[in-house]
């Protein structure tokens, strides 16, 4: 997370995130997958001024499939309160966070790292977690239902 | 606080882009990452605020204060370059605008060692080379066009006024001639070349692996050449030896190189603490970090560490220090000499992002070393 304050070389008086842009090739790094299986994966792209980090939720079935796609979304409608927040995810993952560097200027580097990790954490213990409420909801529900007919 | 120990100036308004003395060292011009140049008068420990530059109308990304003519020039993101001279009877900074002639963002701005020129790098791929014009009565450019294909991050002057290094974006440092007919004598011959005539290119080097070239010094003597690359490496040139030795560090990018004397040199950068390196024998060598607390280097703010301590301790919370253990709490940005000669650096001066400016003295880098050494 090494950023440094970049002024666009592509627009006059500009300056804007280059990981975004991707105007000037040398001023990007490689990017970088960490996965643990094709479904669960983080991407993390660099470049002189930004760093955007994508994340792939683990979505074994379909009501994962439909908590995670909440879930992001009830997250990405607040972006704004979440500062470093990216409003729409990158193709193919679900949630993407922009750290540029007034990001970097603003707050502590390690303190950053801490928020994703644990952010990383937590979505996959929240969705597991609201996967157990719905299944035992909808069988409550199902048996008070089926109770009528008895 | 002894004193041998740091002398920690905090300011509080925000990150320091750039700093810079005047030359008895009671006066200093601060950018905090805003469109205007401060200018601070010591009192005592505290610095009080005498008067702010504002002409640019983006943030300064350099300054550079002449020693001997007392003139500041400040250089902006807005593609402009001012150049500050003191009115004696009014006491105010009065500003004259340069002609650049760059359509990109100026990023970094020295005056040459006899105070007659200064050299702007730019985002426009190209060094402006400035001079002053007696007839017309301003500062014009001439442009270091050639190699260059990127934005120029950062630029040293060589000790006889003519050589130019400039470490660029596209991963190469390079050498420079800026001999301008009419302002510069003929410069003795030295190890990157006799004749000199504008925009020559002496020397053209990379770090090997690649990675931005954010910083470059000349040497004392100018003879060798140091620069940084965001691969973490530190490179040094001697062309007269042809010697290119790469140094890689084991810690995060550095963006400021200093050289203390010909056989030492700090780096400063991302990782918050000015690190030294050493000349053994041929070998230049990383040697310690200057930051107090070696023991402190390891923070354990990687995200490899997060997870290992999860592992092992099966801690999922992260430590509860917010702070850094080191003096600066963010990326260092740029180091400065703050005493000595350019052979004998007694004190440097670096500022940050965290707004702090801090003056170490290398007497306390020969003691810390001692301490290292039992």
């Amino acid at each position: 997370m090494c950023l440094e304050n970049f002024s666009s070389q592509v627009a006059e008086r500009h300056n804007k995130p280059e990981v975004e842009t991707g105007a000037s090739k040398e001023v990007l790094l490689n990017p970088l997958i960490i996965s643990r299986n094709d479904k669960e994966r983080v991407l993390i792209e660099t470049s002189v001024n930004s760093l955007r980090v994508s994340i792939a939720i683990k979505q074994a079935d379909e009501i994962e499939r439909i908590l995670a796609h909440k879930f992001t979304r009830f997250l990405t409608q607040r972006a704004e309160s979440f500062v470093i927040l990216r409003r729409k995810p990158i193709e193919g993952y679900d949630i993407s966070f922009l750290i540029t560097n007034s990001h970097t200027e603003q707050m502590y580097k390690h303190k950053l790292v801490d928020f994703i990790i644990q952010f990383m954490e937590e979505v996959d213990k929240e969705i597991s977690e609201m996967k157990l409420s719905l299944n035992s909801r909808a069988r409550i529900v199902s048996e008070s239902y089926l109770a009528q007919f008895n | 606080m002894s004193a041998q120990a740091p002398i920690i100036n905090e300011f509080n308004l925000g990150p320091i882009s750039c700093h810079s003395f005047n030359q008895d060292r009671t006066e200093l011009a601060v950018c905090f990452n805003t469109n205007v140049v401060s200018i601070f008068r010591k009192a005592g420990a505290a610095w009080n605020l005498v008067s702010s530059l504002a002409e640019h109308d983006k943030p300064v990304t350099s300054v550079d204060w002449a020693p001997k003519s007392n003139r500041i020039v400040t250089c902006s993101q807005d593609r402009n370059a001012y150049v500050w001279t003191l009115d004696s009877a009014t006491q105010q900074w009065k500003p004259t605008l340069v002609l650049l002639r760059i359509n990109r963002a100026a990023t970094f701005v020295r005056w040459s060692p006899e105070e007659d020129k200064f050299a702007v790098a730019s985002g426009s791929r190209c060094i402006s080379v400035c001079y002053f014009e007696e007839d017309n009565d301003w500062w014009v450019g001439k442009h270091i066009k050639k190699p260059i294909r990127s934005t120029v991050l950062s630029l040293d002057w060589h000790p006889n006024n003519v050589l130019l290094a400039a470490g660029c974006a596209d991963m190469k440092a390079r050498v420079f001639s800026a001999f301008i007919k009419g302002v510069d004598k003929k410069p003795a011959p030295s190890p990157w070349g006799e004749k000199l005539p504008f925009n020559t290119v002496c020397g053209e080097f990379t770090n090997g692996t690649g990675g931005w070239i954010h910083s470059v010094a000349f040497s004392p003597n100018g003879d060798a050449l140091a620069f940084t690359g965001h691969d973490s490496t530190i490179t040094i040139v001697s062309p007269a030896t042809g010697s290119v030795q790469s140094v890689r560090a084991p810690y995060l990018p550095y963006l400021s190189v200093l050289w203390l004397n010909e056989n030492q040199i700090v780096a400063a950068g991302h990782d918050c603490a000015p690190h030294l390196f050493e000349i053994k024998g041929q070998q230049w060598s990383f040697s310690a970090s200057l930051d107090a607390a070696v023991k402190k280097a390891d923070v354990g703010f990687t995200a490899r560490d997060t997870f290992r301590r999860m592992d092992s301790r099966g801690q999922s919370t992260a430590s509860n220090d917010t702070e850094v253990n080191t003096h600066h709490q963010n990326t260092i940005n740029s180091i400065r000499v703050f005493s000595g000669t350019r052979d004998h650096v007694e004190q440097f001066s670096s500022s940050g992002i965290d707004g702090k400016l801090i003056i170490w003295s290398t007497d306390n880098i020969a003691k810390g070393l001692s301490n290292l050494h039992l």
